[in-house]
C-alpha cells in the first residue's frame, strides 16, 4: 500500500476528519449540556458564588444606674473576619496580619479549626485598633479573604469597680450553643453573648436581634458592594436596662475598701431591698473580656492568688460570727421567747456551764446583767447562751431555715451561693454520726458552728432590722421579678431594742465607735470576727465583719451596708469605716450635701485636729473618765475593749 | 485587495479564519482583564498580546516567502538545538506568570522565551522529513522505533519540567504523523496499549480485561507482527502496569490533585477542585446568549482561575454564551479541518509538506481539545495554552510561525 496512493491518500483525510469531528462534537455536546441544559441553575449558583449573607451585630442594649448615668454602652469597634479558603492559605494570610495586629499563633490555631469545622467566616479579631484597620485595607491585597467592618463594642464605664456585678460579654460557644439556654431562632455561632453577671442574667433583654445584609464579594474576599436581589434585613437593638445600683456609690466603695485587702461590700435600700452597690475585692475589669480577653491575661486572672474572679459578695461565703447574734435575736423576738427589756436569770461571768462543760465568754471577765440591747452591744455569748435554751435547736433550726439561711436570696445574678446551714437535725446524724444535743444551738447562736453565709445574705437579714422584719429578695435591676421575701414578726419596740444595741457598738466606748463616726449620720452595726480556716490554726487572721445600717440622726436608717474583709482580723477597725464611708458618701448624695473624702471621725483625727462637729454629736465621749483626760480619754477611746 | 490578501495569505482560507481567531483572542484578553479589581498585570495584557501580533505577522510574511528546502534543511539543526534549549531549561529554567510551578522559560535577559513552543514546531519538521524518506510506510513494531525516539526525546525533557501538557502535544503530533504516513491504524492502537494500560491499572478488574483483549488482538494479528514484538507489546503492557503506582507517587502533589479532581472536582473544592468548578460555573452561567462582551460577572469578580491565559475560553463562555462557544470550536474546526484539506492536496513528492501540515493539525488539536476540554471538567487540568487565543509571546508567535509554515509547505508547487 502506498502512502501517496490518492485512494488511500483521501481515505486517511476521511480518517483525520471523523476524528476532528468527534473530539470537536464532543466538546460542543459539553457545552450544550453546560450552558444550555444547566445554564439557568448555574447563573444562579454563580450569584450565591459572589453573594454572601453576612450578620448584622445588633448593638446591645445600655445599662443605666438608678440616676440614669451609663454604666455599660457600645462604642464602634473594627471587627476583622476572614472568609474560608484552603487551611494553608488562611493560616498564612493570618501570619502575615501577625505583623499589624496582636493575633498569637494559639489564636490563629483556633480559627483554622473553627473554619474547618464549620466552613463560614470566623472572627478573627473583634476589636481590632485603627491603627491595624488602615494597614490591613492599605494591603487588601495581601490578606485575600479578609474583611472588615464596624461592629457596636461593648464599654464598661465602671471598669475594675463593678467587674463582678456587671459581668462581661463574649463570643457564645458551642456549648452554650447546645445547651438550650440561647435558643437557636435567635442565636448562632459567632455572636456577642452576655457571660457572666448582670450582662448573662438580662441576656435576653440585652441582646437585640441581629440583621442580615446580602453583599457581593470578589474570589479573594474582597467586599465589593452591597447586593440588592434579597431584601436586607435590620438589626434590632437590645433593649436597654436600668440597675438600682448606685454607680458613684460603686465607685466610692472601690475607692475606700483597702487596695491590699480582699472582700465584699453590700449596700441595700432597706425600704425595697435594692442593690445599692455591690463589690467583691479585688475586682477585674470587664473592658478586658471585650473582644476576646487574650490568653495570658486570662491566664493572670486565673492564676492569680487573690482571685480577682471570685465574686465574694454573692459566691463567697463566711461564718458569720456575732453578726449572726442579730439573727439569733431576731428569732427569739419573734418566736416570744424573749422580750427586749428582760435580762437573762444568769449573769455573764466569763463562762457558762452547760450539759457536761463550760461554755465560755469571748470575753472571759464577763459581762455582768444584761438586757438584749446590752447583750448585742457586748457581744455578750452568755445572754444568747441562755436565749438558745429557751429556743431549743429545733426551732432555731425551724426558723432560720425559714429565713434562708441554708438557701439563695434569689437575687437577680446567674450565680448565688447559698448559706451553709443545717437544715434539720439529721444534719448532725448524716456529717458526724452524732444525735445532736442542744449544745448545737448554744454554738450556732453565737454564729459559730456549721454555718457559712455570703455577705448578700447577712446585708440582707440587716434590711429586716432596719425597718419592720421584712426583707423582700435584694434586686439589682430595676422591675425585676420579685421573688419572695421573708419577715420577722417583730414590732417597733423590738426593732427598737435591736437598733439601740448596735448603736451602742458605735458610740463611744463601742468597738466601732472611731472609725464610723460622722458628722451627720448615724451609722449602727455589729462587728463580727469570722474563723477561717487559716485562722484556726493560727496562719491568719480572722475575717472580719461589720454588718450596719444607717440615716440621718434619730430616723429611720436609709441604707444597709455590709462589709467582709478577708483576713481582716477587726470588725470595728477594718470592716466598720469602709461601712461608715460608704453610708455616709451615699446619704450626702441623696440629701445634696457636698461629698468630703475626710470623712469619719478617725480620717478627721489621723489627719488634723478634732473637729468641732464630735463634741456636740457624741457628749458622753467627754464625760469624766478615771485616770485619763483630755485628748488622752480620746484616743484611750479605741484601746479599750468591746464591752468595758 | 482581496487579489493582495490572497498573494500574502498564500492560503487565504486558512490565514482568514486564524486571523480572525487572533483578533477574537485579543478583544478576550481585553475583557478579562476588565475586573472590578483591576491589576496592572491582566488589564494591559491585550496591548503587550496586540504588539506580538504585530511581530508574529511579521515573522509569517517573512517566513512564507522562503523556499520549502531551507525548511526541509532546517528541519534536523533545528530539532537538536531545540532539544539542547530543553534540556538546558532543566537546569537554567524558570517558571513566569501564572505557570510559576513550571521551569519552562529561558531567560536571556532581555528576553525570556520557552523552548518548548520551538521544540514542538522543530519536532514536526525534523520528524516529517524522518517520515518522508519512508515511501513504503511503516508497518512493524520496529520500524516504529526510530520516529518514536525522535519524539520521544523532547517529550520526556518537557515532562521534566514538568509540563504534562506539552508532552501530550508531542504525543499529538507523533500519532497524527504516524497516521498520515499510513501506519496501519491497528498498529498504532497496539503503540497507545501500554498508555491506556496506565490508566485502568487502578483497577485491576478492569486491566485483566484490557489485558486479555491486547492479547487477543495480537492473536488475530499474528501474521503481520513478529512474536518478537506481540511479546514486547505485552510485556510493554505488564511493565506499565507496575510502574503506574510508583509512577503516580513521582507525580507532584498537585499533578496527582488535577487527576483525582477530573474524576470528582468536589474532592477539594476550595483547592485543585475550584479551577474546574468556577470555570464551569462561570461558563454555564453565560448559558445560551452570554453575559455580554466584558460584562461576565464571574470573571469581573476574579472567580475565574487564570482568565487570561489557560481559562480564557471560560471568558468566551461566560460572554458569549453558547453562541460563541460554538462559533469558536467551529472556527478551530474549520482551521484543523483546513490544514487536513491541504495535506490532502500534497502529491507523492510532496511527502514532507503533507506530513508537516498533519502534524501541526495534531498539534493543534491537542491544544484546542485538551484547553477547552479542561474548562468543561471533560479532561483533567493540564497547563495547556489555546492556540491564537491564550496570552503569551512566545506561543502567539510560535503558532503563527507554524500557520507560516503550514502554508508555504502547502503552497510549493511540484
Amino acid at each position: 500500500m502506498n502512502v501517496h496512493h490518492p485512494h488511500e491518500l483521501r481515505r486517511r483525510a476521511w480518517g483525520a476528519y471523523v476524528a476532528l469531528g468527534l473530539l470537536m462534537g464532543m466538546l460542543i455536546i459539553g457545552f450544550f449540556r453546560i450552558q444550555v441544559i444547566q445554564g439557568e441553575e448555574a447563573k444562579l449558583k454563580a450569584e450565591t458564588n459572589r453573594v454572601r449573607s453576612l450578620p448584622v451585630p445588633a448593638p446591645r442594649g445600655t445599662i443605666y444606674d438608678r440616676n440614669g448615668e451609663i454604666i455599660a454602652d457600645n462604642v464602634p469597634g473594627y471587627q476583622v473576619t476572614i472568609l474560608p479558603a484552603p487551611v494553608d492559605e488562611v493560616r498564612a494570610t493570618l501570619r502575615r496580619m501577625q505583623e499589624y495586629m496582636h493575633l498569637s499563633d494559639e489564636r490563629i490555631e483556633r480559627v483554622v479549626r473553627t473554619l474547618q469545622a464549620y466552613g463560614r467566616e470566623v472572627v478573627v479579631e473583634t476589636d481590632a485598633d485603627y491603627a491595624a484597620i488602615a494597614a490591613l485595607e492599605e494591603r487588601r491585597a495581601d490578606f485575600p479573604g479578609v474583611y472588615v467592618e464596624m461592629r457596636p463594642r461593648r464599654r464598661y464605664m465602671l471598669g475594675d469597680a463593678a467587674g463582678h456585678l456587671t459581668g462581661y460579654v463574649g463570643e457564645i460557644n458551642q456549648d452554650e450553643l447546645d445547651s438550650g439556654s440561647f435558643p437557636d431562632s435567635i442565636y448562632e455561632a459567632g455572636m456577642i453573648v452576655g457571660k457572666i453577671g448582670i450582662e448573662l442574667e438580662y441576656e435576653s433583654v440585652l441582646q437585640g436581634r441581629q440583621g442580615v445584609r446580602h453583599v457581593e464579594f470578589d474570589a479573594r474576599g474582597r467586599i465589593v458592594g452591597a447586593f440588592g436581589g434579597a431584601p436586607q434585613v435590620a438589626a434590632e437593638p437590645g433593649r436597654d436596662l436600668h440597675l438600682n445600683i448606685d454607680m458613684e456609690l460603686q465607685r466610692w466603695i472601690r475607692r475606700v475598701f483597702p487596695d491590699s485587702m480582699s472582700g465584699a461590700v453590700v449596700a441595700l435600700d432597706p425600704t425595697d431591698g435594692a442593690v445599692l452597690a455591690l463589690y467583691s475585692a479585688p475586682g477585674y475589669d470587664p473592658n478586658l473580656f471585650t473582644g476576646g480577653i487574650d490568653e495570658l491575661t486570662w491566664a493572670a486572672l486565673n492564676s492569680d492568688e487573690r482571685k480577682p474572679l471570685y465574686h465574694r459578695a454573692v459566691v463567697g461565703r463566711y461564718a458569720p460570727a456575732s453578726t449572726w447574734k442579730l439573727a439569733s435575736a431576731g428569732i427569739a423576738l419573734d418566736l416570744g421567747v424573749i422580750t427586749p427589756d428582760e435580762v437573762m436569770p444568769e449573769p455573764c461571768e466569763g463562762a457558762y456551764f452547760f450539759g457536761d462543760r463550760f461554755f465560755h465568754c469571748w470575753d472571759r471577765e464577763g459581762h455582768g446583767f444584761n438586757n438584749l440591747a446590752e447583750a448585742i452591744a457586748n457581744s455578750c455569748d452568755i445572754y444568747f447562751y441562755q436565749m438558745a435554751e429557751r429556743i431549743g435547736l429545733s426551732r432555731l433550726l425551724e426558723r432560720s431555715n425559714d429565713i434562708g439561711f441554708a438557701g439563695q436570696c434569689g437575687i437577680d445574678l446567674p450565680q448565688e451561693s447559698s448559706g451553709l446551714f443545717p437544715q434539720d437535725e439529721n444534719f448532725w446524724r448524716e456529717r458526724y454520726g452524732y444525735r445532736p444535743r442542744l449544745g448545737e444551738a448554744l454554738n450556732l447562736i453565737i454564729g459559730q458552728g456549721p454555718n457559712s453565709q455570703t455577705p448578700l445574705k447577712m446585708a440582707q437579714f440587716y434590711v429586716a432590722l432596719a425597718r419592720n422584719g421584712r426583707a423582700p429578695a435584694p434586686t439589682i435591676a430595676q422591675g425585676a421579678p420579685v421573688v419572695d421575701g421573708w419577715e420577722l414578726d417583730l414590732d417597733a419596740h423590738h426593732i427598737a431594742s435591736l437598733q439601740e444595741g448596735l448603736r451602742q457598738v458605735t458610740q463611744p466606748g463601742g468597738t466601732a465607735h472611731v472609725r464610723t463616726a460622722l458628722e451627720h449620720w448615724e451609722v449602727i452595726g455589729k462587728t463580727g470576727t469570722g474563723q477561717n480556716p487559716l485562722s484556726v490554726r493560727g496562719l491568719a487572721e480572722d475575717h472580719a465583719w461589720f454588718a450596719g445600717m444607717a440615716g440621718p440622726i434619730g430616723e429611720l436608717p436609709e441604707i444597709v451596708v455590709v462589709a467582709l474583709v478577708e483576713y481582716g482580723e477587726s470588725g470595728g477597725q477594718v470592716a466598720a469605716p469602709i461601712v461608715a464611708k460608704a453610708a455616709d458618701f451615699y446619704l450626702r448624695t441623696q440629701h445634696n450635701m457636698p461629698i468630703d473624702t475626710i470623712q469619719t471621725y478617725w480620717d478627721h483625727i489621723s489627719t488634723g485636729p478634732m473637729p468641732p462637729w464630735y463634741r456636740m454629736r457624741f457628749p458622753s465621749a467627754f464625760r469624766p473618765l478615771d485616770g485619763a483626760e483630755g485628748e488622752n480619754r480620746l484616743l484611750d477611746v479605741r484601746q479599750r475593749r468591746p464591752g468595758q | 485587495m482581496i487579489r493582495l490578501f490572497e498573494r500574502w495569505a498564500l492560503d487565504s482560507q486558512l490565514v482568514l479564519w486564524i486571523v480572525g481567531l487572533t483578533l477574537f483572542g485579543l478583544a478576550m484578553i481585553y475583557s478579562a482583564g476588565q475586573v472590578n479589581v483591576p491589576n496592572v498585570v491582566t488589564e494591559f495584557a491585550w496591548f503587550r498580546q496586540a504588539r506580538w501580533f504585530v511581530i508574529a505577522l511579521v515573522a509569517f510574511t517573512v517566513l512564507s516567502r522562503i523556499p520549502l528546502r531551507w525548511i526541509e534543511w532546517a528541519a534536523v539543526p533545528s530539532y537538536v538545538v531545540s532539544v539542547v534549549l530543553l534540556a538546558l531549561t532543566l537546569v537554567i529554567g524558570e517558571g513566569r506568570g501564572t505557570a510559576q510551578g513550571v521551569r519552562s522559560f529561558i531567560n536571556l535577559g532581555f528576553f525570556s522565551f520557552q523552548p518548548e513552543e520551538v521544540a514542538k514546531l522543530s519536532t514536526v519538521l525534523a520528524l516529517a522529513h524522518l517520515l518522508s524518506q519512508k515511501e513504503a510506510g511503516l508497518h512493524s513494531l520496529r520500524e516504529l522505533i526510530a520516529p518514536g525516539m525522535l519524539v520521544a526525546v523532547p517529550l520526556v525533557l518537557v515532562l521534566g519540567q514538568p509540563d504534562l501538557g506539552t508532552a501530550m502535544a508531542f504525543v499529538g503530533i507523533l500519532f497524527a504523523m504516524l497516521y498520515w504516513a499510513a501506519t496501519p491504524v491497528w498498529l498504532l492502537l497496539l503503540v497507545a496499549s501500554p498508555v491506556v494500560g496506565l490508566f485502568v491499572s487502578y483497577n485491576t478488574v478492569l486491566w485483566s480485561m484490557f489485558i486479555v483483549t491486547v492479547v487477543g488482538f495480537l492473536v488475530l494479528l499474528r501474521y503481520r507482527l513478529s512474536l518478537f514484538e506481540s511479546v514486547a507489546v505485552v510485556l510493554t503492557n505488564f511493565a506499565t502496569a507496575t510502574i503506574a503506582r510508583p509512577l503516580w507517587d513521582s507525580l507532584a502533589e498537585y499533578q496527582q490533585n488535577r487527576i483525582l479532581v477530573y474524576l470528582d472536582p468536589e474532592v477539594d473544592p476550595r483547592g485543585a477542585g475550584y479551577q474546574v468548578i468556577q470555570s464551569k460555573l462561570a461558563i454555564g452561567s453565560g448559558a445560551f446568549e452570554g453575559r455580554g462582551f466584558t460584562l461576565g460577572p464571574q470573571k469581573r469578580f476574579d472567580f475565574l482561575p487564570e482568565q487570561h491565559t489557560d481559562f480564557i475560553f471560560a471568558v468566551v463562555g461566560e460572554e458569549f454564551g453558547f453562541i460563541g462557544t460554538t462559533l469558536a470550536v467551529v472556527a478551530f474546526t474549520f482551521v484543523l479541518a483546513r490544514l487536513v484539506r491541504m495535506a490532502s492536496h500534497m502529491s507523492e513528492s510532496q511527502a514532507f509538506a503533507g506530513l508537516v501540515l498533519l502534524g501541526i493539525f495534531g498539534l493543534w488539536l491537542v491544544h484546542v481539545f485538551v484547553n477547552i476540554g479542561m474548562t468543561i471538567g471533560i479532561v483533567p487540568i493540564t497547563g495547556i495554552p489555546l492556540p491564537f487565543l491564550s496570552y503569551g509571546g512566545t506561543f502567539l508567535l510560535m503558532s503563527w510561525v507554524a500557520v507560516a509554515i503550514a502554508v508555504r509547505v502547502a503552497h510549493e508547487e511540484p
